[in-house]
C-alpha cells in the first residue's frame, strides 16, 4: 500500500490501482455522509478530480494521484456511506485506474514514510 | 361574619422532584405539534368558497385527475398548528440575537405597517405607469437615500438579496470591461476571510478565484494583493467593514492599487450598519456594493428572507446597472424596462418586475424615522455596543484581534477553550440554554473556532449587560471543568442537539404517507 | 430616537468601560478624509406621525388593484388572501428570526419548510422541492443551470411562451456562465417550435404552461423529444393556482418544476417580495440549489427537522457550490404555506374551478365585442386578445372608465410585433359585474 500526502492510499494489483482515502483522513472528515465516485471509462491525469466525499459540514475533492482510465466504481458508497469511516483503507475503496506508469506508483510514500508525514502534521 | 372556607390553596406545596416529565411528553404549555400532512385532512378546508359550476370540457386531457395529496385545515385549527409552531422558534423580538455579519436588530413594526398600505401592496408590477407614481417616487427617493449615505452615483434596486446583489454588481464588473474589449479578465480576487457568497458569486459569473492572504491583525494583506492583481483580475471583493469585524485601514490603497491593474473594487456591504451615516464608500474609491436592506435597513429576516440588496455603482459601472431603470421624464417618473433609451447599456434584467417593494417602503419608513441624525448614530452605538461587549469579555475569552477598537462586531477565537474538552458549538448551545441564541460560529475561517458577536445598535445597556453575564458565567463553568453542561446542552430548548449525519445520508426531504423511516416521539414516561 | 435604547449616560459610562475617550477613537481606522464631521444633505429624524403621513402621501399616488375591476396577470395575480395568512405571518417568532441554522431553537421554522416543501412537492408531481427561491424567474435561471450540471451541456431551448422577463433573466444569469440561451420567438402557440429546436447540446428545454398568453399546453411530448435527445425538461408555471387544476409538471415528465408562489399567501406587492417554487426529481437533489430542510431525530430520539445536504451551498462550497443563493424567500414560502394549508385539497381544487369559470365567462363576453379576437384556445384564467388598435392605447383609454383592462404584451416585450396583443387575467377577486363593465367599455372605447 503507497499514501500520497493529501491522505489516499493506493494499492496496485497487476496494472490496477485501487484507491481511497486514509484512517487519518476518514476520522478527520467525520461522518462521511456522501461519496461522489467517477463514471467508469473516465481517463484522469494526476491531480484531477476522482471523486468528492462529504460531511454534513463539508466537501472534500480526492484527486487522482496516478494517471489512468476508470475500470470500476466502488457505487456501493452511494448507499452506504458510513462504509468509509467504518473501513476507509478496505471496502471504503473509491475507484480502480489502469496505470501504465508502474513507477509513478512506487515513487509514493510506503506507510512508514506516511505515517512519519502525519506525525509533522 | 360570614366566611367561604373553602378555597383553593394559594401557596405552592413544597414538592421534591429532581426531574419532571408529563404524562403525554409535552413540556407543559410547549406540546408537540404533528405535521400539517398528520394534523390536516384532504377534505378540511379554512376557506368558503361557493363552488363553481366547472365546465373544463375545453381542458381536455389537461384536467389533473389524480389526488393532488395535500391537506387542509380548518381556521382555528391553522391558527394552532402556526402558532404552536412559532413557540419553537427564538426571536429578535424575545433576546438579543449576536449573529455576527447577520445583523439582527429590531423590526420597527412601523414598516410593517407601512408596507401594507394597499397603495403600496395591491400594486401590480405592470399596471399602468400613471396609476403607479407614488410607488416609482419611492422607488426614487429610496435610491436617493441609498446614493447619498454611500456617495455614489447610481443605484440598481432590483437585486433580491445580498447575494442576488453581488451577482449584479459582477454582472455590471463583467460588462464595463467587455464594452473595452477586453475579455482577458478571467480571476477574482477575495480575501480568504470572505462570506461563502464572495467566491461563489463569482464562480457562478465565470471567473476564477484567487484568495487574497490576511495580515497578523485581521486585514487584507497588501503586498499579497499587489502581486496577485495583473491584467487577467476583473475585480477584487472585499468586505468592508471586513468579517473580523474590523475596518480595512488601507482601504483607500487597496482600492488604488485595484484601479492602477485596471481592475474594479466590489465591496461586500453586508456590514454597512456599522459606518453608515459616518462613512460613504464612495469617498474610499468602491465602485459596487450591495445594501443588504433586511441587515442595515432594519427590514425582517422572516426566518431566512425575503431580503433585498441594491447595488450602488460608481460612474465607470454605472451605465451598466441592469434594468428596469427609473427615469425622470416630462409626464412624471417613468420605467425603462428594456435595455434601450437611457439604458441602452444596461448588461440584462436580475428578476421579473421592479425588485423587492414591499422591502423598498420598509427600509425608507426606517430611513425616514432615523433621518440623516439617527443613522449616524446607529453606526456609533452598534459600535459602541460590540466594543462594550468585547471589553466585557474580553478578561474570560480570547479576542482574535485584542490590539484596537472593533467595529460594530467582537471576534474571539476557542484559545481561552484549549485543555477544557469544549469546543466553540458546544458552548455556543450551551447559550441556548441560557436564553440566548449562538453568535456566528466558524466564520470566519481564518480564525480557530471563531466566535463572531454582533449586538447590534437596538440593544439596551442592561440586555448587553445581561448577555456578557450569561457568558462569563458560562466561561466560568467551562473553566470550572463543568463539562457536561456543554456536551448536551442545549437541555432546555424544544429540542436537544439534531442528528445531521442520519439527515444528510439518508435524506428525508418531504412527507410521505408510509410509515417513516424514523420513529415519532416516543410517548413514554421515563 | 425611539429604535435607540442607549442613553447618553449610558454612552459615556459604556466608553469608560472600554477605556475610550470618544466615540470617536471607536472609528481610528477609519482614513482621516473619510471621516465625515457634518451630516449628510438628508432630513433630519422622524416620528411615527410623520413617517406615516409622508407615506400615506406617496401610497394615495397610486391606484391599488382594489379600487375598481382589474385584469392585471401576466406572472404576478390579484388572489385573495385570507386575513389569518396575515396575521400569523406577523408572529415574532416568524416575522424576526434568522434562517434556521441552531435547529434546537428554529423547529416552527423548519417543520414550516419541511411543510412547504412537500406542498411544493405534490403540487409539482415531482419528489423534492427546496425551501424556496427568491421568485419564479430566478428559479427558471437556477433551473437551467442545474441542468448544466446535470447535463454537462451548455445550451438550453426557451420557449417563445416562456414569460419575456423570465427569459431575460435567465438569459442574463446563464450567458454570464458561458451557456448558450436560444431564445425562440414570442407566439401564442410557441410551443410547436420548441421539439426542432432541441440539439445535441441542449441541456434542457424551458417550457411555460399556462404560458405567457394564458395558453394551457400538454408538455408531454416536448419532455419525450428531450429525453430522447438527452436533456432534461424545465416546466414553468406562473399562476400557482393553476396547479388545482391542471395536469402538474411531473405528470408531464418534467425533470425540474419551476413556480411563481405569489398567487397563493404573498399579494401583488407591486412585484416583490414574491416566493420561488423549485421541485426536481429525486435523483438530481444533489445538484439542486438553495436550502433543503430534512427529517432526522435529536439526541433523545424526537423527530426534529434540519437544513440539510449543505454541503452543495456556497457558505460551505463556496466557489464550487450549485448556486451563490443564501437568503431565500422564508416568510413568503410561510405565507403560501399557511394559505395552502387552509385551502387544502379542497379549496385548491375549488379555488382553482372559480379561476377558470370566470375565465369561460371572461371569453363569453369578449367574444361580443367586435373587433377583439381571443387568442388562446386552451387557458386557465388568462386570456390572450388581439386588440383592433395598439393594446397599450387601449389600456390607457379604459383607465378614464376605472377599468385596469390587462397587460399589453408589448410591455413585457417591445420588439415582438405584437402591439396588438392584450393579456388579461381573471381571478376570483373579480366578479361578473366586473367582466361586464370591461366588455361594455372595450365596446365604447373601440367603436369611438
Amino acid at each position: 500500500m503507497r499514501f500520497t500526502k493529501d491522505h489516499e492510499w493506493v494499492v496496485l494489483d497487476g496494472d490496477v490501482a485501487t484507491i481511497g482515502i486514509t484512517a487519518y483522513a476518514a476520522e478527520q472528515l467525520g461522518d462521511v455522509v456522501f461519496v461522489e465516485v467517477p463514471e467508469v471509462g473516465r481517463k484522469l491525469t494526476p491531480g484531477d478530480g476522482l471523486a468528492v466525499v462529504e460531511s454534513v459540514k463539508a466537501a472534500s475533492d480526492v484527486y487522482s494521484p496516478l494517471a489512468g482510465e476508470v475500470t470500476e466504481a466502488n457505487t456501493a458508497l452511494t448507499g452506504q456511506p458510513d462504509v468509509v469511516n467504518a473501513s476507509p483503507e478496505g471496502e471504503g475503496w473509491f475507484a480502480k485506474l489502469k496505470i501504465a506508469d508502474v513507477a509513478a506508483f512506487e515513487a509514493l510514500m510506503d506507510r512508514a514514510a506516511y505515517e512519519d508525514y502525519l506525525g509533522t502534521l | 361574619m360570614t366566611m367561604l372556607n373553602v378555597g383553593r390553596p394559594t401557596r405552592p406545596e413544597a414538592v421534591e422532584m429532581d426531574t419532571h416529565t408529563s404524562l403525554n411528553g409535552g413540556r407543559g404549555l410547549l406540546q408537540d405539534e404533528g405535521l400539517l400532512f398528520e394534523v390536516g385532512r384532504p377534505d378540511r378546508t379554512g376557506v368558503d368558497l361557493e363552488p363553481a359550476e366547472l365546465d373544463a370540457s375545453d381542458l381536455g386531457d389537461l384536467v389533473r385527475t389524480a389526488p393532488i395529496g395535500l391537506a387542509g385545515l380548518s381556521e382555528p385549527e391553522a391558527v394552532r398548528h402556526y402558532v404552536r409552531l412559532s413557540q419553537k422558534n427564538h426571536a429578535i423580538d424575545l433576546a438579543l440575537y449576536p449573529l455576527g455579519s447577520c445583523t439582527m436588530k429590531h423590526n420597527p413594526r412601523l414598516n410593517e405597517k407601512m408596507a401594507r398600505l394597499a397603495g403600496f401592496a395591491d400594486l401590480h408590477p405592470l399596471q399602468p405607469q400613471s396609476t403607479v407614481q407614488g410607488a416609482l417616487a419611492l422607488m426614487d427617493r429610496l435610491a436617493h437615500w441609498l446614493k447619498t449615505l454611500t456617495g455614489m452615483p447610481a443605484v440598481a434596486l432590483s437585486p433580491k438579496a445580498g447575494a442576488h446583489g453581488e451577482l449584479c454588481g459582477l454582472l455590471a464588473i463583467r460588462a464595463a470591461h467587455e464594452s473595452r474589449g477586453d475579455a482577458a479578465r478571467r480571476r477574482v480576487l477575495t480575501p480568504t476571510s470572505a462570506h461563502g457568497t464572495n467566491p461563489a458569486t463569482a464562480a457562478f459569473v465565470g471567473y476564477q478565484v484567487t484568495e487574497i492572504g490576511q495580515t497578523e491583525d485581521g486585514r487584507v494583506d497588501l503586498a499579497d494583493l499587489a502581486a496577485k492583481l495583473g491584467p487577467d483580475v476583473a475585480a477584487i471583493m472585499v468586505t468592508n467593514p471586513n468579517t473580523c469585524g474590523l475596518f480595512e485601514r488601507d482601504i483607500v490603497e487597496i482600492a488604488r492599487l485595484t484601479h492602477e491593474a485596471g481592475a474594479y473594487f466590489y465591496c461586500d456591504g453586508a456590514n454597512f450598519n456599522a459606518i453608515v451615516g459616518r462613512v460613504r464608500p464612495g469617498d474610499l474609491g468602491v465602485d459596487a456594493m450591495h445594501i443588504n436592506l433586511h441587515k442595515t435597513f432594519s427590514t425582517p429576516h422572516g426566518g431566512g428572507g425575503p431580503g433585498a440588496g441594491p447595488v450602488v455603482l460608481s460612474e465607470a459601472l454605472a451605465r451598466f446597472a441592469p434594468a428596469p431603470w427609473i427615469v425622470h421624464g416630462p409626464e412624471g417618473l417613468r420605467l425603462e424596462e428594456e435595455a434601450r433609451g437611457e439604458a441602452a447599456d444596461a448588461f440584462g434584467r436580475m428578476s421579473a418586475f421592479h425588485g423587492q417593494m414591499g422591502m423598498f417602503v420598509r427600509a425608507y419608513a426606517y430611513m425616514l424615522s432615523h433621518g440623516a441624525d439617527g443613522l449616524r448614530q446607529v453606526a456609533e452605538d452598534a459600535v459602541l455596543n460590540a466594543n462594550y461587549v468585547k471589553a466585557r469579555l474580553q478578561g474570560a475569552m480570547t479576542p482574535a484581534f485584542p490590539v484596537g477598537p472593533c467595529m460594530h462586531e467582537a471576534l474571539f477565537d476557542d484559545t481561552w477553550l484549549e485543555g477544557t474538552g469544549i469546543t466553540t458549538l458546544d458552548f455556543a448551545k450551551a447559550m441556548i440554554d441560557e436564553g440566548f441564541h449562538p453568535m456566528t460560529m466558524y466564520f470566519p475561517l481564518v480564525v480557530h473556532g471563531a466566535m463572531l458577536i454582533e449586538p447590534t445598535e437596538t440593544e439596551s445597556r442592561a440586555e448587553l449587560d445581561r448577555f456578557c453575564e450569561a457568558l462569563l458565567a458560562l466561561a466560568q463553568a467551562a473553566k470550572a471543568g463543568d463539562v457536561d453542561r456543554f456536551k448536551g446542552a442545549p437541555f432546555l430548548a424544544p429540542l436537544r442537539r439534531l442528528d445531521e449525519t442520519l439527515a444528510a445520508r439518508k435524506p428525508r426531504l418531504a412527507w410521505h404517507p408510509e410509515p417513516t423511516a424514523v420513529a415519532p416521539a416516543p410517548q413514554v414516561i421515563e | 430616537m425611539r429604535y435607540l435604547p442607549l442613553t447618553p449616560a449610558d454612552r459615556s459610562e459604556m466608553l469608560a468601560v472600554i477605556g475610550a475617550a470618544s466615540i470617536d477613537e471607536l472609528f481610528a481606522d477609519v482614513p482621516q478624509a473619510a471621516r465625515h464631521v457634518d451630516l449628510f444633505d438628508l432630513p433630519l429624524h422622524a416620528g411615527e406621525i410623520e413617517v406615516e403621513r409622508e407615506l400615506a402621501r406617496l401610497a394615495a399616488r397610486n391606484r391599488p388593484g382594489g379600487a375598481g375591476p382589474f385584469f392585471c396577470g401576466a406572472g404576478a395575480y390579484r388572489h385573495h388572501v385570507p386575513a389569518t395568512v396575515d396575521h400569523l405571518i406577523q408572529r415574532s417568532e416568524f416575522l424576526t428570526s434568522y434562517t434556521p441554522y441552531q435547529p434546537e431553537i428554529a423547529q416552527g421554522t423548519l417543520q414550516v419548510l419541511f411543510e412547504f416543501q412537500t406542498q411544493v412537492a405534490v403540487l409539482t408531481g415531482l419528489q423534492v422541492a427546496n425551501a424556496s427561491m427568491y421568485d419564479g424567474s430566478t428559479a427558471c435561471a437556477e433551473a437551467v443551470m442545474m441542468a448544466q450540471r446535470v447535463t454537462r451541456r451548455k445550451g438550453a431551448v426557451l420557449s417563445g411562451g416562456l414569460h419575456p422577463h423570465y427569459a431575460a433573466t435567465t438569459r442574463t444569469i446563464a450567458h454570464a456562465e458561458g451557456m448558450d440561451i436560444n431564445c425562440l420567438p414570442a407566439a401564442i402557440d410557441a410551443e410547436a417550435a420548441v421539439i426542432a429546436a432541441i440539439g445535441p447540446d441542449t441541456a434542457c428545454v424551458v417550457v411555460q404552461t399556462p404560458n405567457v398568453f394564458g395558453v394551457a399546453t400538454d408538455v408531454t411530448a416536448i419532455g419525450e423529444a428531450a429525453h430522447a435527445a438527452g436533456a432534461l425538461l424545465v416546466v414553468v408555471t406562473t399562476e400557482a393556482v393553476s396547479f388545482g387544476l391542471l395536469k402538474s409538471p411531473g405528470e408531464m415528465g418534467a425533470d425540474i418544476a419551476v413556480a411563481e408562489g405569489q398567487s397563493i399567501g404573498v399579494g401583488l406587492n407591486f412585484g416583490g417580495p414574491y416566493v420561488g417554487l423549485f421541485a426536481a426529481r429525486e435523483a438530481l437533489v444533489r445538484q439542486m440549489p438553495g436550502r433543503l430542510c430534512g427529517e432526522t431525530v435529536d439526541a433523545d430520539g424526537r423527530r426534529g427537522f434540519v437544513l440539510t445536504l449543505s454541503t452543495r451551498e456556497q457558505h460551505i462550497r463556496r466557489e464550487k457550490a450549485t448556486s451563490n443563493i443564501c437568503t431565500n424567500s422564508g416568510l413568503c414560502a410561510l405565507a403560501f404555506s399557511i394559505h395552502m394549508s387552509l385551502l387544502g385539497e379542497a379549496g385548491l381544487r375549488g379555488l382553482a374551478e372559480i379561476n377558470h369559470s370566470l375565465a369561460r365567462e371572461l371569453k363569453a363576453a369578449l367574444e361580443t365585442v367586435p373587433g377583439v379576437e381571443v387568442l388562446s384556445p386552451r387557458f386557465f384564467n388568462e386570456l390572450a386578445v388581439r386588440t383592433p388598435v395598439p393594446a397599450e392605447v387601449l389600456v390607457e383609454s379604459l383607465l378614464a372608465d376605472g377599468i385596469v383592462a390587462g397587460v399589453p404584451f408589448a410591455r413585457l416585450d417591445p420588439t415582438a410585433g405584437l402591439d396588438d396583443v392584450l393579456l388579461i387575467a381573471v381571478t376570483e377577486t373579480v366578479t361578473s359585474e366586473d367582466i361586464a363593465e370591461l366588455a361594455g367599455a372595450l365596446k365604447r372605447r373601440i367603436a369611438a
